[in-house]
């Protein structure tokens, strides 16, 4: 039999009992739909998990300056600094998997501007700086490459250092001097709050590395550590890698010579709030996954009944010329069609509660396109599993037997 | 086909127009730990374009009989031969395709399919055609019931239909795939004495028109209708004769319409 006619013939027997066909479905409808739901859930939850994290710098990657060890001598770490911009144009050149790249050049220094004077740091870095350590700008903006080139003695001032120099004015445009070299004030940054550590991060002025490093720091060539933001969260030891291998090129190490620097990211943390949230998402599944196979039951439970209900129509059907195979595929792909049809309005059933969770409470849930074929495909698989015993049993039926059913 | 052709010059039968053929055809029951014999080498031929009735009181062994014409079952020993084919030689699975090709069948309650179509239920066979004989399921079907004057009935699930006519969609059910053979178990024994006389008009037609027809009845005087009678006890052919005084349905019919309005 063509497979048009045998999907016809489901569809009609299916459409015969609307009612039964509906609350077999529904089994399934739920199902898929909790299993669709929860992941959304699960997922949502390990999104904003790792936004959260992202947003301290979890796709932060810091290179320090490595321990060098002469002689068996082990002096510690960022004792030989050999880091220059050099590092820094190598990296942005070759690495693939990296957003953005930042030098960081250190200084501490008197700040005279405003209503008084204040000691903070200072710290010189590229552009790219604040996209990596995901930094909003308060008001103003922020230096650009040009600045950069040009060693433009612009700054962008911490809310700490405005709360103390500028409590009551604008200081966008003003000036400050920073260790007696005036400086243009272009942007302020938005409050970041205590570190991790405690101390404020909003004690601070950022200006071009270059700048810094020409005009404040006396040691132009030198940087004290690199920080890089990967492209993705899940690349991060890819990128670790990359830049490890791009590192040991620029500063031309031989096999087998240990590197001298150190490349941290903060996966640590990452790994166990991901592996909380996929453990959540695996629960979640499962119970919903349950709930699909319950399902897929109530189907073959009602196609049993379905079958001794329509033990007479088999029997027409064999004594017209059916065969045992042909009884077979159509019970088959009735228990199929009724379980994708299920699982068809169970995606869409998802996709209405996921859009009532995210509008109308604060949970978020977001669906995974894979999931929706998983969970479809499922279904589809629990309509072929669960339909085949029933089906079995009405192609087995004896034609003489079947059509004297009563 | 030797051995075939050895028996039937033995009997002296063209085998040209031989239809149905059994040698010996035995069918036995095993219920527990006793044997049933249900049919006990059973002989018969029938000629391409015969009207049979099987008579026999219950337990005869006649429904046997008609299972095993219908391909519905095998027999436990013993040849059948039916439009040319040895079917007791063919695996379980060809039987399916004999019953679509050769046999229509019309049974006493009618079998349709419940919430479905005249025409569907006529179509059915033809969804079941391997071979694809006919390309327009449609209008085949609606040819059929024409024959059987259901014209104007086509759409009308069984529901909607009298006894009689349930039973003549059936019939064009049975004839929609041009089968040889037509077997009829007990076909009006739920309808009453002038619907039944209707049907047997119709068998009567279609007989004419040259379709063989073998019909399980134990009512002697609808077996009237038919051209031979074959008597069946314990299992056994008792009696196998021509019919002498045939009862012709349309004359039966016109007297029971006439005997309808005197009584009115």
């Amino acid at each position: 039999m063509k497979a048009k006619i045998i999907l016809k013939v489901a569809t009609k027997s299916i459409m015969k009992s609307r009612m039964r066909s509906l609350l077999t479905a529904l089994g399934i409808i739920i199902g898929v739909a909790a299993v669709i739901v929860m992941v959304a859930i699960g997922d949502g939850a390990q999104k904003k998990v790792e936004e959260q994290i992202a947003s301290l710098g979890s796709n932060l990657i810091i290179i320090t300056p490595g321990a060098s060890n002469s002689g068996g001598v082990n002096r510690g770490s960022g004792t030989f600094n050999r880091f220059t911009f050099e590092d820094i144009d190598k990296i942005k050149n070759e690495a693939t998997l990296i957003k953005g790249v930042s030098p960081i050049v250190g200084s501490g220094g008197q700040v005279i501007g405003g209503v008084g004077n204040w000691f903070t740091r200072i710290q010189g870095v590229s552009p790219d700086y604040l996209d990596i350590r995901q930094w909003p700008l308060e008001s103003g903006e922020f230096f650009t490459e040009r600045d950069e080139m040009a060693r433009a003695k612009v700054c962008v001032l911490g809310s700490e250092i405005v709360k103390n120099l500028f409590p009551n004015d604008d200081p966008v445009g003003q000036q400050v001097r920073i260790r007696s070299v005036p400086f243009k004030v272009i942007g302020v940054l938005k409050e970041k709050g205590q570190s991790a550590v405690g101390t404020s991060q909003d004690d601070i002025i950022l200006a071009p590395s270059k700048t810094v490093g020409d005009r404040l720091s006396g040691d132009h060539l030198h940087l004290n550590s690199i920080q890089v933001s990967a492209l993705s969260n899940s690349k991060i030891p890819a990128t670790i890698a990359e830049l490890k291998s791009i590192m040991r090129e620029s500063h031309k190490l031989n096999p087998g010579e240990e590197d001298d620097f150190t490349i941290r990211d903060q996966s640590d943390l990452s790994e166990a709030a991901t592996e909380t949230s996929r453990i959540l998402t695996i629960l979640l599944a499962s119970v919903a996954g349950v709930s699909l196979v319950v399902g897929g039951i109530g189907i073959m439970n009602i196609m049993l009944v379905s079958v001794t209900e329509r033990t007479r129509e088999i029997g027409i059907r064999l004594s017209v010329g059916a065969r045992a195979s042909d009884i077979l595929v159509q019970f088959l792909t009735e228990a199929t069609v009724l379980s994708l049809t299920g699982g068809l309005i169970g995606v869409a059933f998802s996709f209405l509660m996921v859009y009532v969770l995210n509008h109308y409470t604060d949970q978020t849930a977001y669906i995974k396109p894979q999931i929706i074929m998983i969970a479809f495909g499922f279904a589809g698989a629990i309509g072929i599993f669960f339909g085949f015993y029933p089906a079995r049993k009405a192609s087995l039926l004896n034609p003489i037997d079947a059509l004297r059913y009563e | 086909m030797g051995q075939v052709e050895e028996d039937f010059n033995k009997e002296d039968i063209n085998l040209e127009n031989i239809l149905i053929k059994t040698v010996d055809l035995t069918k036995t029951y095993i219920v527990g730990e006793i044997e049933v014999h249900a049919l006990k080498s059973v002989n018969i031929s029938i000629e391409k374009g015969e009207f049979v009735a099987i008579m026999g009181a219950s337990g005869s062994g006649k429904s046997t009989l008609m299972n095993l014409l219908g391909c519905l079952d095998m027999p436990s020993s013993g040849d059948y031969f039916l439009d040319g084919i040895h079917t007791s030689k063919l695996p379980q699975n060809e039987y399916a395709h004999i019953r679509n090709q050769k046999i229509g069948f019309v049974f006493q309650g009618f079998n349709l399919l419940s919430r479905t179509t005249a025409l569907e239920n006529v179509e059915l066979p033809l969804m079941y055609d391997r071979l694809e004989k006919v390309k327009n399921h449609r209008k085949q079907a609606e040819e059929a019931l024409r024959k059987v004057g259901l014209g104007d009935r086509m759409h009308h699930i069984p529901s909607q239909l009298s006894g009689g006519q349930q039973q003549r969609v059936a019939l064009a059910r049975a004839l929609v795939n041009e089968p040889a053979l037509i077997l009829a178990d007990e076909p009006t024994g739920n309808l009453d004495s002038v619907t039944s006389v209707e049907v047997f008009n119709l068998f009567q037609k279609l007989n004419d028109e040259g379709i063989t027809i073998v019909m399980v009845t134990h009512e002697r005087d609808f077996a009237a209708f038919a051209k031979r009678i074959i008597e069946m006890r314990d299992g056994r052919v008792i009696r196998d004769a021509p019919i002498k005084d045939r009862l012709n349905a349309e004359e039966e019919l016109k007297r029971a319409v006439a005997e309808a309005e005197i009584a009115e």
